[in-house]
């Protein structure tokens, strides 16, 4: 049977609050309205009001109050109603919740998840991509699935990890992607996994860029002969960069693609790894291909125009390969 | 004209008179030397750091309750065993009631090995989850919420906890103050939220801080019962918060409780608080949290003054072993500095960036 990515996301934090009493799930609207997206349906009624808690509109006071749940031994899942709230709770995720383990030696597991990224004319406050704003934060570890698989797999490990996870769906792929999905079967963390195979050039990139990587990836066998290989990073913290490495190895071109904006995005860190590192083993240099510097916009034209496409990794691609 | 809570509030005097939880039942004299003995010592542990923040052996800042100490230890005391306590930067009485031994206080704020962070974190930011005690961040009020999260928690597992965390004057005016009360009361949890109103925040007076008379005006904001307390009544102190736990524990939602004090030092050492008119120092130092018991276990006869003397200058000598260990400990490896921020690596592994070191 298939299911959606964001069924496959609902099945994984229920079939853990099932098997583990500890788990539970608290946020805005997720208890009798059973979330914005309807992740939490039928929650409600099978673990009741003291394991899917609805709460005040409080991003801070939410995640402080996970924070505390977990230090009792608990597993909260905080469902941000859209990532970009967790602005109202940066403190708390970097200062209280990352520094946990760090200053006292005490472990916080919790994972803060929620809908992320554009593409659904959500306008500047309902499509941001905020993993750059984390990935500077030693202490949190996030993870951005693209198929409904590993949106599943990754969430059971993000719940039964020790350290606080910040689990970035992308709503784009809520609904549009169905696939058949193992009933139990934990993806572990900090794990990338080659999409397409190729020879020519590297694709490195996660979450609903994926899909662009690949089209484009068609395209160019198509148009040029050249095959790119697709890396999903699945994990941007920690960074799995020896399957990067594996594949540069093999193609010496290398792009980078994400959605969050350009400058000071992931791929950033990941370009310095590779030249730091990887310097004799390419042949180009690391190009990039994400997000404008703009906040997200909201009509189609100006949307569509931020967001990075399959065209803009095409052309970014023959670029590499002519190098 | 000022008004007669002025004598006892000094610089409060324009304000309506405060409520005043009084101490309705009298405590046992063991009690009362207790509240006494852990005031002195907290007063005794802050002025031999000041000793050695002088001899430059604190690495970095240093805080002190000095006049404050009838709230930590007051509220402290009123505690049961499986209640949570969140202290911030002057509680650090709090603390030691609740078990933190003073060696820990010295190896931490000399940054060294043996402290309870293993020099990670500074002054009074540290914890101990068997002793109930949870660590502050900097950013204030933050606790405010995870406290309550943990006493929610607890009686989630069929405990019957009270969650107590602090706040200052200056801390209220933070978000997290006042999203975690409130949601706090919408869980019902049992956390009891002490503001203590020490007059200044680093050098900002309450007047720029709110425009509430009272903070315990606030209460009924949040739908949660309010009360106020002469902090520097250590018994009144002990006795509100025991009322303030009943209440919370019973089911009957958060408790705030403001106590009236005045902050008697700078905001930290370094700070001379050239900005408090010498007058109110003046006023406020005649009502010393530790001279009011003292004069009341001397005058209501429970001890001699010639006992209360050995008694405090017996604390002074105990902590003699306690601030040499921390002196003789070793400062930490500097590996230490990169392990524990993940559950996978605990001691942290030699990074080649540092390898031209």
């Amino acid at each position: 049977m298939t299911i959606t990515y964001i069924e496959a996301i609902g099945e994984a934090i229920s079939q853990e609050m099932e098997r583990d009493p500890s788990v539970l799930l608290i946020g805005e609207d997720v208890g009798h309205y059973a979330g914005a997206f309807k992740l939490s349906k039928g929650f409600l009624e099978s673990f009741g009001p003291d394991r899917i808690i609805d709460t005040p509109i409080a991003e801070s006071a939410i995640v402080g109050h996970a924070i505390g749940m977990a230090y009792m031994g608990m597993r909260p899942v905080v469902e941000m109603q859209f990532i970009d709230f967790i602005a109202c709770a940066y403190n708390m995720v970097t200062n209280f919740a990352a520094k946990s383990r760090y200053r006292q030696g005490l472990a916080c597991p919790m994972v803060i998840r929620g809908p992320s990224g554009g593409g659904v004319r959500g306008g500047p406050f309902h499509s941001q991509n905020v993993e750059a704003c984390f990935l500077n934060v030693p202490g949190l570890k996030i993870v951005a699935p693209a198929t409904a698989a590993d949106a599943k797999g990754l969430m059971l490990s993000s719940i039964r990890d020790d350290d606080p996870v910040l689990f970035l769906e992308h709503k784009y792929l809520y609904r549009r992607i169905k696939e058949v999905v193992p009933s139990n079967e934990a993806i572990p963390l900090g794990q990338a996994i080659v999409r397409r195979e190729g020879s020519d050039f590297t694709i490195v990139t996660y979450g609903a860029m994926v899909f662009e990587a690949l089209e484009a990836a068609e395209q160019i066998a198509t148009e040029t002969g050249a095959q790119a290989e697709v890396i999903d990073l699945r994990t941007l913290a920690p960074l799995d960069m020896e399957t990067v490495y594996q594949s540069v190895r093999k193609t010496n071109r290398c792009m980078l693609v994400h959605e969050a904006c350009l400058t000071g995005g992931p791929s950033g860190e990941l370009a310095a790894r590779l030249s730091e590192e990887f310097f004799d083993w390419l042949d180009a240099p690391i190009l990039r291909v994400a997000a404008l510097d703009s906040p997200v916009p909201y009509s189609p034209p100006l949307e569509d125009y931020f967001l990075p496409k399959s065209v803009d990794i095409v052309f970014q691609a023959k670029r590499l390969l002519a190098y | 004209m000022a008004k007669a809570h002025e004598k006892l509030f000094p610089g409060t005097g324009d304000r309506r008179a405060p409520q005043l939880t009084e101490l309705s039942t009298p405590l046992s004299k063991a009690m009362r030397l207790r509240l006494f003995e852990w005031m002195v010592t907290t007063r005794k542990v802050e002025a031999r750091m000041g000793t050695l923040y002088r001899q430059g052996k604190v690495v970095g800042g240093l805080y002190r309750g000095e006049g404050q100490e009838g709230i930590s230890v007051g509220t402290a005391m009123a505690l049961q065993d499986g209640d949570i306590v969140g202290p911030m930067i002057r509680d650090l009485g709090a603390m030691m009631v609740r078990g933190v031994p003073p060696r820990d206080v010295f190896c931490q704020y000399m940054a060294r090995a043996d402290g309870p962070t293993g020099g990670r974190d500074c002054n009074t930011h540290f914890g101990d989850h068997e002793l109930g005690i949870t660590a502050p961040i900097s950013m204030l009020g933050a606790l405010i919420p995870v406290v309550s999260g943990m006493a929610w928690a607890s009686r989630q597992q069929g405990n019957n906890p009270v969650g107590l965390t602090y706040i200052g004057d200056g801390g209220a005016s933070c978000g997290d103050f006042h999203e975690g009360l409130n949601m706090a009361a919408t869980l019902n949890s049992p956390l009891v939220l002490i503001i203590e109103n020490n007059g200044y925040a680093y050098s900002t007076p309450v007047q720029a801080q709110s425009q509430v008379e009272w903070f315990v005006d606030r209460a009924p904001a949040y739908g949660v019962l309010g009360m106020q307390v002469d902090g520097n009544d250590v018994e009144a102190v002990y006795n509100a918060t025991k009322l303030a736990c009943d209440h919370a524990r019973s089911g009957k939602g958060p408790v705030l409780i403001e106590a009236i004090t005045f902050r008697m030092n700078g905001h930290a050492e370094h700070d001379d608080a050239s900005y408090v008119p010498e007058a109110l120092v003046k006023a406020w130092s005649k009502r010393d949290p530790i001279d009011i018991l003292r004069d009341r276990l001397i005058d209501e006869g429970v001890k001699s003054k010639r006992q209360i003397d050995n008694l405090e200058q017996k604390i002074f000598d105990q902590l003699r072993d306690d601030y040499e260990f921390a002196l003789a400990s070793d400062m930490p490896d500097a590996l230490y500095a990169t392990g524990g921020v993940y559950s996978e690596d605990d001691i942290g592994q030699p990074d080649p960036r540092r390898a031209g070191r």
